[in-house]
């Protein structure tokens, strides 16, 4: 401590200001002010029927895009990593395809779904008609989170599959392992981590979308309203202590993910199983 | 399971199934705004953008993205610095805070800065009685944007900084330089890739954020309303050339930031 420099004590105390300012106090406020009121209006806030609709719409989302954006994911970073059938120039356009929505505000995300597939569309008609609309529905706010949420599970993969080469697995297959095998036993081993990251990742992105989702749902309460579009809905009413019951269950379920991904790391930095 | 993927057709029914699903979720999406954009001739576009509260949208979402990118690559960079160098108490604990903007969903993030400066809190209120305006003004827009792009930097500098050579700045150290100079001879050059990309990153993170900004901006027309809550309101009045022509601007902007990114990134790898 006593040969700590000036500058150095300067330089700690300047980084713990920027995070209490900007991400410790807020966090606290969010907290204090929830329970401001009590734990019972909290509560009340959170089982009113459209809070309850809200939360069951939000799951349903996580659960469907989770499951479709690690299938998807793992099966396009393979096929990044070690698809012969497509040439390597397509490979490598793909790969920065997958980077695009990234760069694309969640709000055009949103809107691109509502201009290809809403009700003013050929395709949005015809599929409004045999009974699946998309926009303002169901449908249609999943595949605006899955836009979003495209990149996250397929940039977890691929740098370990590209690290991990493709020795062992071509060992396996020469062993006369069939693909299906080889998956299993030895790329899945290695992959593992990697799509737990993912998974991880797509939880936390899909619980927390709003600007996509306040797009193409419409914003319907008890129908296609969300936990993250009731926050916005509340604070538009000035119901702010409603919104801010919602907020600390949004939060506290993102802290814990956070909380679980520095465990898994510490986890997988224990066992050293290098992937 | 086996047999099934040997089979040729199934084989074949996968790898279309994955080319269809990138080119129905991500191509033929983008492909479609600027379609949108341009369909009713480039006269129709470029008064779209030149609509005054379009252009002002644009303008200011670039203005104060710029000023948040600054903010976030000065204190970004002196966080990831300190967290390398410094052992201190709860050095670990606000190293795991620092990935929370983007594990927070959005909305919420623009709740606490209500809650924590809004009208109602003591913060706001002092800040009114003296005159100065953080919510529903541009400050809080800053602020924003600042807090959901802060990991970025961050994120960006720090392995620099692990493989970073120590040897470097202890021979500077020892051949006399004063710290001041060891710090932007040595020091900066080490972090100074880390802070282009991941401030570019920021910047068109910023450019894009709707969900923190929205509650904390007040999204006044040619004052305070930038262009993802723009694109918003054109939607939502039902005009969907307008919201394209604003739409397009924006993500060729971002577009072209990632591809430099990329560029840069590659180029160092190459190296």
């Amino acid at each position: 401590m006593s040969k700590r420099s000036g500058t150095a004590r300067v330089l700690i105390v300047l980084t713990y200001a920027v995070f209490l300012l900007l991400l410790i106090i807020p966090l606290m406020q969010v907290v204090l002010s929830a329970m401001e009121h009590g734990v019972s209006s909290v509560l009340a806030s959170l089982t009113r029927p459209e809070a309850l609709h809200a939360m069951k719409m939000t799951l349903s989302v996580v659960v469907v895009v989770t499951l479709l954006n690690t299938m998807f994911g793992i099966f396009m970073a393979i096929t990044i990593v070690r698809g012969n059938w497509i040439g390597r120039s397509l490979r490598r356009w793909l790969n920065s395809i997958i980077d695009l929505p990234y760069a694309v505000s969640p709000v055009i995300g949103g809107f691109m779904i509502v201009l290809m597939l809403g009700p003013n569309t050929v395709v949005g008609t015809l599929l409004a008609d045999a009974g699946i609309p998309i926009v303002y529905a169901f449908p249609g706010m999943v595949l605006a989170t899955l836009f979003v949420t495209f990149p996250l599970m397929v940039r977890e993969v691929v740098p370990v599959l590209q690290e991990i080469g493709t020795q062992q697995e071509e060992a396996a297959s020469m062993l006369g392992a069939y693909q299906w095998t080889t998956f299993w036993r030895v790329t899945w081993p290695s992959i593992r981590w990697g799509v737990l990251y993912g998974v991880v990742l797509t939880v936390a992105r899909s619980l927390g979308e709003f600007g996509a989702v306040l797009v193409v749902s419409g914003n319907i309460m008890n129908k296609t309203q969300t936990m993250t579009t009731l926050v916005y809905q509340d604070v538009d009413n000035f119901n702010i202590a409603s919104a801010n019951s919602l907020a600390l269950v949004l939060a506290a379920g993102s802290i814990a993910l956070l909380l679980f991904m520095e465990w898994a790391k510490k986890r997988k930095g224990v066992h050293g199983d290098a992937h | 399971m086996n047999t099934l993927l040997q089979r040729r057709d199934v084989k074949w029914g996968f790898r279309s199934t994955l080319i269809l699903y990138t080119l129905l979720l991500i191509i033929l999406p983008i492909a479609g705004i600027y379609v949108q954009s341009f369909s009713g001739g480039v006269p129709v576009f470029i008064e779209s953008i030149f609509e005054p509260l379009a252009w002002k949208s644009i303008w200011l979402t670039f203005r104060l993205s710029l000023i948040a990118t600054a903010i976030n690559i000065v204190i970004g960079t002196m966080a990831a610095w300190v967290l390398h160098r410094y052992r201190f108490p709860g050095r670990t604990l606000l190293n795991s805070l620092v990935d929370l903007p983007f594990a927070l969903p959005t909305a919420v993030g623009g709740l606490m800065i209500l809650l924590l400066l809004g009208p109602n809190s003591w913060i706001g209120s002092l800040a009114h009685a003296a005159g100065i305006r953080i919510v529903f003004a541009e400050p809080a827009i800053v602020i924003a944007m600042v807090f959901v792009t802060f990991p970025f930097v961050i994120r960006a500098v720090q392995p620099l900084l692990e493989e970073a050579d120590r040897t470097q700045e202890e021979a500077a150290h020892t051949l006399g330089a004063s710290k001041l100079r060891t710090f932007f001879k040595v020091l900066l050059p080490q972090m100074g890739p880390g802070m282009i990309s991941g401030g570019m990153l920021a910047f068109s993170r910023a450019l894009a954020e709707f969900g923190a900004v929205v509650l904390v901006a007040g999204n006044i027309p040619g004052k305070t309303l930038i262009a993802s809550v723009f694109i918003f309101g054109e939607i939502e009045s039902d005009n969907p050339q307008g919201a394209a022509a604003v739409s397009v601007m924006l993500l060729t902007l971002s577009f072209l930031v990632l591809w430099i990114v990329n560029t840069l990134q590659s180029r160092r790898e190459e190296r």
